[in-house]
């Protein structure tokens, strides 16, 4: 079992958050990231490292009323 | 007028129509919408990101010196609507929050009770918390009595741009709340804000009849216009109906 990205799970190498967004190819500035229900700051993205069973929401701002 | 402002928890505001950033057709129309409208405060929703597509943040296209009121769209309970407030907040974008917390799919109602339980909580947590409702008053003096700064009760439901449907629901929220009324939802044209005005409103929520006319710019410009016109009367106080007619010339014969 490895961790969930938006409720999906990934089955690649374990990695640091930091990896995982390059990974995607994501913009950071546009993210808004939130590791088993807690905010995690892009500064420390690097440091974190995904483990089973963690659940990451990956989220933005977008246009709302 | 200088004076005629609108204190929402630590900001003041002196333009009392409220925008947002959805269905535009592209985000480049939202800062020079903000620009016609005069608008100091809109709303923004936080989603998951398509992982396989490039998102832009929607943050970028709004000026610093407008008020972020980010919304809990997409909350079917009061947990989910505290935690995305949380989110919000963490992610820099104040204390101000509009709580949505919506179960019906086919109409959009707000869910009332669970809305109530999001304002509980949110407001305990320091949070600027503006609930999107029903027009209910007991529901309204709940809201107000746990911390609520203002209520938004809909005009008619999101998106369909047919007024002020619950007017006379309105009314008595505005005749009865200590805490601002800002009318969100179905206003579909400046007349129809205008009314909202006239009639005591606050402030208004405007966002599909503006991102969604075929100018949105110059609707922007034209809502401004309609909601200080319907404050402006609203605080002249407006002259009495008649069914009678009652002469405005002097009635005395021209002639005789």
């Amino acid at each position: 079992m490895g961790f969930f990205v938006n409720g999906v799970e990934e089955t690649g190498l374990p990695c640091t958050v930091a990896e995982l967004v390059k990974r995607k190819g994501l913009t950071p500035e546009a993210l808004v990231v939130e590791l088993n229900q807690q905010i995690i700051k892009q500064q420390q993205w690097p440091v974190i490292e995904l483990r089973t069973g963690d659940r990451l929401e990956l989220l933005s701002f977008v246009g709302g009323g | 007028m200088k004076d005629d402002v609108l204190k929402l928890g630590t900001v003041t505001f002196t333009n009392r129509l409220f925008t947002g950033t959805g269905k535009f057709a592209a985000n480049s129309l939202i800062p020079k919408m903000l620009a016609a409208s005069n608008s100091q405060m809109i709303t923004v929703a936080l989603r998951r990101i398509d992982t396989t597509a490039q998102s832009e943040n929607i943050l970028d296209s709004i000026p610093k010196n407008v008020t972020l009121l980010p919304n809990t769209s997409g909350a079917r309970t009061a947990e989910q609507a505290v935690r995305i407030a949380r989110i919000a907040r963490e992610a820099g974008c104040g204390d101000f929050i509009k709580i949505e917390v919506i179960t019906d799919m086919k109409y959009l109602m707000p869910d009332n009770w669970e809305t109530l339980k999001a304002t509980e909580i949110l407001a305990k947590e320091g949070f600027i918390v503006l609930p999107y409702i029903l027009p209910d008053l007991p529901l309204a003096k709940r809201l107000e009595s746990a911390g609520a700064v203002a209520v938004m009760p809909l005009g008619a439901p999101i998106g369909t741009n047919r007024g002020l449907e619950t007017r006379p629901l309105l009314e008595l929220l505005i005749e009865n709340c200590t805490i601002p009324v800002v009318v969100d939802a179905g206003i579909g044209r400046p007349s129809q804000a205008a009314a909202a005005m006239e009639m005591g409103a606050d402030a208004v929520l405007v966002n599909t009849a503006i991102a969604t006319a075929r100018d949105p710019i110059a609707m922007g410009r034209a809502f401004d216009q309609a909601v200080r016109a319907g404050r402006t009367a609203y605080l002249a106080e407006l002259a009495e109906e008649s069914n009678l007619a009652r002469a405005s010339s002097p009635l005395t014969g021209f002639l005789d």
